[in-house]
């Protein structure tokens, strides 16, 4: 590749960075602006579409969300035995289960979870609208597609992420007490007190503020990866994917810098 | 009769090539324009800006004696509510029932009880003779089916100005002429102004009142079905012929075309 050609090669996606960058914000100003003002300008966002999406995003999740936490919380509790026993303070496992738990595999599982299972659906329904030309339908009776299809998703989102979330906290310390318990021949009351003794406001709330961001990022990279659909059916697929690889890299690098900040 | 759609001076580049060529157009209430043209010709592209769906690179268009590019989202929303627009698939929300996508705007924009959205419902499916299908799922309806639901959802907010994207296309020649009729029916019986684009000639000269022929983005001709048969403009002959763009050559001739840039 030439010099010539390496500089456009930059420039070029450069340039298709800052405008998707650009795009992703204003959708997200878009979305929020039709939650917030909506209903003084005679669109207001749909209850019980929030109520549909809130199902199908939180409600139908909450058995794959508990199995995945629980496991977690096991394996935390294994790993976290196994490498705390070459110092002798096994029981120490608790510190380790807890604050991973609350503070990083809990909203990260659900966040990349809710990515791969609703993300991928949202990117899917609004490409596949697109091209049988249902937006433009919407937008010609009058009705503003993103106030419509958007703004519910976020709304539920938000409301569900953060519940997720909550109930990934409590399944995967059970799964952490339920193993530790059995290996270090402590009771379970005793367990949750030392549990509820280390556990602060603060850990619980780290975790629940992370998937209020995952819930925007999701959302509004499905969306706009589904707004952006080009060439029918294999458009879809690849927007698709591209929505999901997308949306995970983007929580896990969100984890990592916000994780930064909040631990410094 | 007075005008219900004007175009002035609309122009349309895609990159650098033209699409749409400084268009002027006037629709008249009451009546049924077709607009006119072969694939590419810019036609869809015309109704696409009238419909506000995109933005020409020139030239402004009034509907209602409302500058559709000048107005704020509001208004123009307002103004949407007078349009019905029956797009060439139909469009209707996958999701839904036929009843329920019929019923959608009414649903959005209103505030009408249930019971009233209901009646009104029924009202437009029997308009359209589908009676007893609301229930169905799109995916349930044949073609000509699934476009007359969508005129059913496109007049449920009983619009002054009715759009119609291909109606035919698709479509037998039975359900197609049903079709025709079903505009007939409504521009006569509800008083809508209604704008057809068509490739079909035999449906643009049943329905029409007038015919706007363009091609290659250039607006060739306005007049009734009886001027464009007559006009002298080779283009407008060719297209109503159905004239090939190029004239067939022989087959030494076109084996020689295809292995000349070999």
């Amino acid at each position: 590749m030439t010099a010539k050609a390496f500089s456009a090669f930059i420039g070029t996606k450069t340039v298709a960075f800052v405008a998707e960058a650009g795009y992703f914000f204003l959708l997200l100003y878009e979305s929020l602006y039709w939650i917030v003002v909506g209903r003084f300008k005679k669109q207001p966002v749909r209850l019980h579409l929030v109520a549909s999406e809130g199902l199908k995003v939180g409600i139908q999740a909450i058995p794959i969300v508990t199995v995945l936490c629980f496991s977690v919380g096991v394996m935390l509790a294994i790993q976290g035995i196994e490498t705390l026993k070459l110092f002798g303070a096994e029981s120490q496992v608790i510190f380790g289960i807890t604050f991973s738990m609350t503070r990083e595999f809990s909203p990260l599982i659900v966040g990349i979870l809710i990515a791969g299972r609703s993300g991928s659906a949202i990117t899917a329904k609004i490409g596949t609208m697109l091209g049988a030309q249902e937006i433009d339908a919407l937008s010609v009776i009058g009705i503003n597609p993103v106030r419509y299809l958007v703004s519910p998703v976020l709304l539920a989102m938000l409301i569900m992420l953060p519940a997720l979330t909550f109930l990934g906290d409590i399944a995967g310390l059970l799964g952490g007490a339920l193993y530790s318990t059995i290996r270090l021949d402590m009771t379970f009351d005793n367990y949750l007190v030392r549990t509820f003794d280390v556990l602060s406001i603060m850990d619980l709330m780290q975790g629940l503020i992370k998937s209020v961001m995952f819930s925007l990022l999701i959302t509004i990279i499905a969306a706009s990866n589904g707004f952006q659909v080009k060439g029918g059916a294999e458009g879809v697929g690849v927007a698709t994917t591209r929505s999901v690889v997308l949306a995970i890299s983007s929580i896990v690098m969100a984890d990592m810098i916000f994780t930064y900040f909040i631990s410094r | 009769m007075d005008e219900i759609i004007k175009v002035s001076a609309l122009t349309t580049h895609y990159g650098t090539s033209k699409v749409l060529n400084s268009i002027d157009l006037s629709i008249r209430r009451g009546e049924i324009m077709v607009i006119m043209g072969g694939s590419g010709s810019g036609k869809s592209t015309l109704l696409r800006h009238i419909l506000s769906l995109n933005h020409p690179s020139s030239g402004s268009i009034e509907i209602l004696g409302k500058d559709i590019w000048k107005i704020d989202t509001e208004e123009l929303n307002e103004l949407r509510k007078k349009i019905g627009v029956a797009f060439q698939g139909g469009a209707l929300f996958g999701s839904m029932t036929v009843e329920d996508n019929i019923a959608f705007p009414l649903r959005e924009l209103t505030n009408l009880d249930e019971e009233t959205i209901k009646i009104m419902t029924r009202i437009k499916l029997e308009i359209v003779n589908l009676s007893g299908f609301g229930h169905y799922m799109p995916s349930q309806l044949s073609g000509g089916m699934l476009k007359r639901a969508a005129v059913a959802r496109a007049i449920i907010m009983d619009p002054q100005i009715l759009f119609f994207d291909e109606p035919s296309a698709g479509l037998d020649p039975v359900v197609a002429a049903e079709l025709d009729d079903l505009i007939l029916n409504l521009r006569d019986a509800m008083n809508i102004t209604i704008v057809v684009v068509t490739h079909e000639l035999d449906s643009a000269y049943k329905i029409a009142d007038r015919i706007t022929v363009i091609n290659k983005g250039d607006l060739l001709l306005v007049g009734t079905v009886d001027e464009i048969k007559s006009s002298d403009n080779q283009k407008v002959q060719d297209l109503i012929n159905r004239t090939p763009r190029k004239q067939s050559i022989n087959a030494e001739e076109y084996l020689s075309r295809l292995t000349d840039n070999i």
